[in-house]
């Protein structure tokens, strides 16, 4: 039998399943409701991003106003309104009034570009940049202050968190503290951090810091206090010492739940970096996308949507190989 | 190994009492008075209903319990909290499943400061002792339920305790792996001469299994009668469904069912009356 084609059969078909729970699977006679029997259609999910494609590129490109339309009509908005301001409803009277012009025909690069003019944009700012920075060297701007902010949250919240699991003390003492901040949008504090440390990398990393350091608190202390009681007196009457239970036990026991809130905190750092950038920057995704819009460059926004939703899938598909990596004995203890 | 009476392994409980504050309720006593004594190399199983203190009593023995009243002690030396000493297996085998099968068993010694290599053959004795040979490389979530149950045998067995305290140790195994497990269980304790305390909630498994029994009774936790079980040692050399099927078997076991019954009974007629 051609294996390859059968693994083909089975990845187009959807299933998860190999050969015998495969079959299993077609032969039950409940599936509406049976969640186990909802596969993922590969076919299916292909063909609707093309189908989103399409009329994207169909809105922008084939329907959409003539080249110099949109120029012609502020054109002549600003001559009718003195105060020269912008408006929509001005472009389709004015496209209404064109034969050329066709009533559905209202996107244009000033509202929504093209994915062939999106594409020209990824070329141009790869080469020529936005602003002194290439689209890399912007990206590489973004992962790096979240990666040092995320860092520095694993690396004082882990702590913290397995304190608040093993003591009495430590829980209370951190309680308030934890429970008071949590609740915070990180992003109000971009203020106070903006008049202490500027619009430099200081403010941001300190930021994402904060962002990651409650949720790794409480994702530590989580793990430790889903320890099964059982294993941790295993291990004392197995001759561990208090430094060997937590080290040997606890810890091992509590990865896979600081992992978790690794690639919850790595999310979240992600989404208050772009927005902070938005608010002072001089470099970085945020700053790109915010920075063109001012200029009226939707092409160079609608690149930079895309680079930060497509390096946020990238970051958690790594954080989920690291956790099939590194803990493979998650769920199964 | 060792069939000396070894005086270091006699276990001693003297007047145990343990009692429970319950917030905002009456406290339960779920340990009064008590006692007993154990010598080095018997099987005692602990049975009875529910609330019994069964559980309770082994985990005063394994010292994660410290009791309100009374006295424990092994070789004279009193117990004060978890011992290497006191090795312990627990219904769901507690098994560190980051840890390979040999890191598991070698778990004990390392904590004392043997080197994994050091352990490797002692390792390999252990998992052929306990019918393992060659899963040493095996993560621990790849066995069967018995099959950890195996691996949790030995890994007690590693640190070469004075006595062994099971908790349900195969509680949660189906009949025919169960059945096969309590023969295990006979071989190891005869051919380690270790003390063992047993908590089963089968009666058959604590007649099979204990050279002596204790069958309790709740509220407060007591001891209610104690039985000196010849099968055991004959279940060494007979097959347990012989020996499960004779008539001195069925009569014990017919003898303790309704003792526990008439418990059971009284618990359901205590309830009520609430």
């Amino acid at each position: 039998m051609s294996t390859l084609r059968q693994r083909l059969f089975s990845r187009l078909s959807g299933s998860r399943f190999r050969t015998t729970s495969q079959g299993a699977t077609q032969r039950k006679t409940v599936t509406f409701g049976d969640g186990s029997a909802v596969s993922s259609k590969v076919l299916i999910s292909v063909a609707s991003v093309l189908v989103l494609l399409v009329i994207w590129w169909a809105a922008t490109h084939k329907w959409g106003l003539p080249d110099g339309f949109a120029e012609q009509a502020e054109r002549a908005d600003r001559t009718e309104s003195p105060e020269g301001r912008f408006s929509e409803t001005k472009l389709v009277r004015a496209c209404k009034a064109d034969p050329d012009c066709s009533y559905s025909q209202l996107f244009n690069h000033r509202t929504l570009p093209s994915p062939v003019n999106v594409l020209k944009a990824v070329n141009e700012l790869s080469t020529d940049g936005w602003r002194q920075n290439t689209l890399q060297a912007h990206t590489w701007a973004s992962l790096e202050r979240v990666l040092i902010g995320l860092l520095l949250g694993v690396a004082v919240g882990v702590p913290i968190g397995l304190a608040m699991g093993l003591s009495s003390v430590l829980k209370s003492l951190f309680d308030p503290i934890v429970e008071g901040f949590r609740p915070i949008p990180p992003l109000a504090f971009v203020p106070l951090l903006i008049i202490w440390f500027g619009i430099g990398e200081t403010s941001k990393v300190t930021l994402l810091f904060f962002a990651a350091l409650w949720i790794m608190i409480i994702g530590a202390r989580s793990g430790v206090l889903s320890v099964q009681l059982s294993k941790v007196h295993a291990a004392y009457s197995l001759g561990a010492s208090r430094p060997q239970v937590l080290t040997r036990v606890i810890l091992p026991n509590a990865l896979p739940e600081i992992l978790t809130a690794v690639r919850v905190s790595l999310g979240v750092c992600w989404g208050t970096l772009v927005a902070a950038e938005i608010v002072a920057a001089t470099e970085g995704l945020g700053f790109m996308i915010w920075d063109a819009q001012k200029k009226l460059r939707m092409d160079v926004v609608v690149v930079g949507i895309i680079v930060i939703g497509v390096m946020g899938v990238l970051l958690d598909l790594v954080m989920r190989k690291l956790e099939t990596l590194l803990i493979p004995w998650r769920g199964k203890g | 190994m060792s069939v000396v009476n070894d005086e270091t392994a006699n276990l001693s409980v003297s007047a145990l009492g343990m009692v429970y504050e319950v917030p905002n309720g009456e406290p339960v006593e779920a340990l009064n008075d008590v006692s007993f004594s154990l010598e080095q190399g018997r099987l005692l199983t602990l049975l009875g209903p529910s609330g019994c203190g069964k559980t309770t009593l082994l985990n005063i023995l394994a010292g994660f319990l410290a009791p309100t009243s009374g006295t424990v002690t092994l070789g004279g030396s009193p117990i004060t909290g978890p011992s290497q000493e006191r090795g312990m297996v627990f219904q769901q085998g507690a098994l560190f499943e980051w840890l390979r099968v040999s890191d598991n068993i070698s778990f004990g010694p390392r904590m004392n400061g043997q080197r994994k290599r050091v352990s490797k053959p002692l390792v390999d004795q252990l998992l052929a002792t306990v019918g393992l040979a060659g899963f040493d490389d095996k993560r621990v979530y790849e066995l069967s339920g018995g099959m950890q149950q195996r691996v949790a045998l030995a890994r007690c067995l590693a640190n070469d305790p004075k006595i062994i305290l099971m908790d349900e140790p195969l509680g949660a195994l189906d009949a025919l792996t169960r059945e096969k497990m309590q023969g295990l269980v006979l071989e190891l304790w005869q051919n380690t001469g270790k003390t063992v305390v047993l908590v089963t909630h089968s009666v058959e498994e604590a007649l099979y299994l204990g050279d002596q029994l204790f069958v309790m009774a709740p509220r407060p936790g007591r001891i209610e009668r104690s039985y000196e079980l010849p099968f055991a040692k004959i279940g060494l050399s007979t097959s347990p469904r012989e020996l499960k099927a004779s008539p001195e078997f069925i009569e014990k076991r017919e003898e303790v069912l309704s003792l526990i019954w008439e418990m059971e009974e009284q618990i359901m007629g205590h309830e009520d009356g609430r």
